[in-house]
């Protein structure tokens, strides 16, 4: 009987739409969006599976063609390295997939440390307040203080260059700014009467800043973790440049674009125009796709 | 418990805010915003208190710390023999179940991201997480239709609602633990008048049938006659008058009573303009630094020498209304 009745009701139900669909409706209007949307989905199937369409790996070197890259490392289709070769004759295809799985990760995994860290320590910051707020948004105000750029060099020069180590230092300061947005926003949603609801009910702390303040939290927080992924690609991109990042034989976007620009005056510009044209359309679509994104978390705001 | 004996006992209740001064020094003494100054007031079982005053004289404040959601400077309030003010916050939250509270601003007091099944559900899963999920699911359909929401509507979402209904299930979400005492921070104030006639008429049934306690804060009199059995008037943090509501409204015994009284506009345009409205000099007081003596002297037409020297008890002037004044 218990199974009949249930069925009945749930098909009664009048299904609700929540915000998120609302806002997942306005997104897909905005045509900018979608398009980086579409190119970001482009560039990840590029990353993951773009390895299967060369017979080339990313270690192999083309003896053949090593000994004049320079006139015949071109990209072609024939030779089967549709971007030429890189300045050590190893098929670029191959190096620019690798590349550009380091860069999406570093940049994903920089944001994703951003969000959980960040946000929870500045919804807690804001909701509870008054002296551990200011201990605990003093601390990040001290750790915002140092030279990141330092710390970080010295970390990688100190525990060897490594790409965990590159983690650990973008991990650091990743969730430094969204933890002064999570705390901004905290303290305007707090003082909303469904937050005194909770209260009164007698809801507990950690309860009411998971289910009531963080969810009303996210659409600020997506928004900046969307426009962080091209900023953390960036800047792992300039630590890579300065030839300190991604080691041999991993590669980044970084990596290669410093590889490429070196080797500039040899006439050899596809080392540079291959992986500088993904750094470039990814970061396009991320901005694009985090402006629609903003526009349609919050529609007060156009 | 004796029907005579009160549910909520509140004595010299006082809630005192710090407020830095302009250019103050990280050490300098905060000033006291004496928010309630010293409450006064007792509340049976199955009886509506409506609390009336102007803006700012503390009528938010004072509900906020009965349930504790202000700190309070002193005084004591005593809850079926228990004064809450004393309790950890563990005993707290055992009886927060017994007090509910319902909010002035409908669709603010629902949480945008949740539907209004969960947020319904809330208080009973707080106060009873051994309910299993068909019985919390059937509880909240009861109460939903209790308050005239359509029980197949729990997995909409607040803004997909109208301002009644909002309050509606606000309403809904503070009886679902099955309270003694409802407090009703303007519940009313931001819909309009076909739909508070609707809410107040819903809160009055709900009342009888459960035999709740009410504290009904609200600035429109005519509102808070129409629910109250008593009313307390707040002026500047303090009581100035309890009385019973058909007493009140026709025989106000204290000067700002009847200045309040005189200024409801009355329903009809001749006697609307025919009727006498008292107009008080000056302007409200700062709570930062109230009057000496009686806080009301400043505005009053009767003042004289003691009114500034002592502050006027609350005294029984007979057909159960009390006043603070010297002169009157």
């Amino acid at each position: 009987m218990a199974h009949v009745t249930d069925i009945v009701d749930t098909t009664e139900v009048i299904k609700g739409r929540s915000l998120w669909q609302d806002a997942r409706a306005r997104f897909f209007r905005n045509k900018a969006a979608v398009a980086a949307l579409f190119i970001l989905i482009l560039v990840s199937l590029f990353a993951l599976f773009g390895g299967f369409l060369t017979p080339w790996s990313n270690e192999e070197i083309d003896w053949n063609l090593m000994g004049d890259v320079r006139t015949l490392g071109g990209p072609s289709i024939e030779t089967g390295h549709y971007f030429g070769l890189d300045p050590l004759g190893r098929d670029l295809f191959a190096r620019v997939v690798q590349g550009t799985q380091i860069s999406l990760m570093i940049g994903i995994v920089g944001a994703l440390i951003s969000v959980i860290v960040g946000t929870l320590y500045g919804a807690t910051a804001g909701f509870i307040g008054g002296r551990l707020d200011n201990i605990m948004m003093r601390i990040v105000d001290i750790l915002m203080a140092i030279p990141y750029m330092f710390v970080l060099i010295l970390l990688l020069v100190v525990f060897g260059r490594s790409i965990f180590m590159l983690f650990v230092g973008i991990g650091l300061i990743s969730w430094l700014d969204m933890a002064r947005i999570a705390r901004g926003q905290t303290l305007s949603i707090k003082n909303k009467e469904f937050v005194e609801a909770a209260i009164a009910t007698g809801v507990s702390t950690p309860k009411i800043i998971i289910r009531h303040i963080v969810p009303n939290l996210l659409g600020v927080v997506i928004v900046y973790a969307t426009l962080l992924v091209p900023s953390m690609i960036m800047f792992e991109s300039f630590i890579s440049f300065l030839g300190l990042g991604v080691q041999e034989p991993l590669t980044s976007w970084g990596a290669l674009i410093n590889e490429g620009a070196g080797q500039m005056r040899y006439g050899t510009l596809w080392m540079l125009g291959f992986p500088l044209f993904f750094f470039l359309i990814s970061l396009f679509a991320f901005f694009f796709f985090g402006d629609g994104l903003r526009d349609a978390l919050d529609p007060k705001d156009r | 418990m004796n029907a005579q004996s009160p549910l909520l006992s509140v004595r010299d209740l006082k809630v005192w805010f710090d407020i830095k001064p302009k250019g103050a020094m990280p050490w300098t003494a905060p000033d006291k915003l004496k928010a309630v100054d010293g409450v006064d007031f007792d509340l049976m079982p199955g009886e509506t208190l409506g609390i009336v005053g102007e803006s700012g004289c503390g009528k938010s404040t004072l509900a906020r710390a009965i349930m504790r959601m202000v700190p309070s400077e002193a005084g004591t309030v005593l809850w079926l023999g228990d004064d809450l003010l004393t309790l950890s916050k563990h005993e707290m939250r055992g009886h927060r179940k017994e007090m509910q509270m319902i909010f002035q601003d409908p669709l603010a007091s629902l949480n945008p991201r949740m539907t209004i099944g969960q947020i319904v559900a809330e208080p009973l899963k707080t106060h009873h997480p051994n309910l299993s999920k068909t019985e919390v699911k059937d509880r909240v359909r009861e109460v939903l239709d209790r308050v005239g929401i359509l029980p197949n509507m729990i997995n909409r979402y607040p803004h997909e609602f109208s301002g009644g209904q909002c309050q509606r299930i606000g309403i809904a979400r503070a009886l679902i633990v099955k309270p003694q005492l409802i407090i009703c921070d303007e519940p009313v104030s931001a819909l309009d008048v076909s739909i508070q006639a609707q809410v107040i008429n819903l809160l009055m049934e709900i009342q009888e049938d459960m035999g709740l306690s009410l504290i009904f804060i609200a600035h429109d009199l005519s509102v808070v006659k129409h629910i109250s059995t008593r009313v307390m008037v707040l002026y500047l943090g303090n009581v100035v008058e309890i009385s019973e509501a058909e007493q009140l409204y026709r025989a106000p015994g204290h000067p700002y009573t009847q200045a309040l009284i005189s200024a409801v506009p009355i329903p009809d345009p001749k006697a609307n303009a025919a009727r006498e409205i008292m107009i008080l000099d000056a302007d409200l007081p700062s709570p930062l630094d109230p009057p000496s003596g009686c806080v009301f002297r400043t505005r009053c037409p009767h003042a004289i020498a003691v009114c500034s020297e002592t502050k006027p008890p609350l005294t029984d002037r007979g057909n159960g209304q009390q006043v603070a004044c010297h002169v009157i």
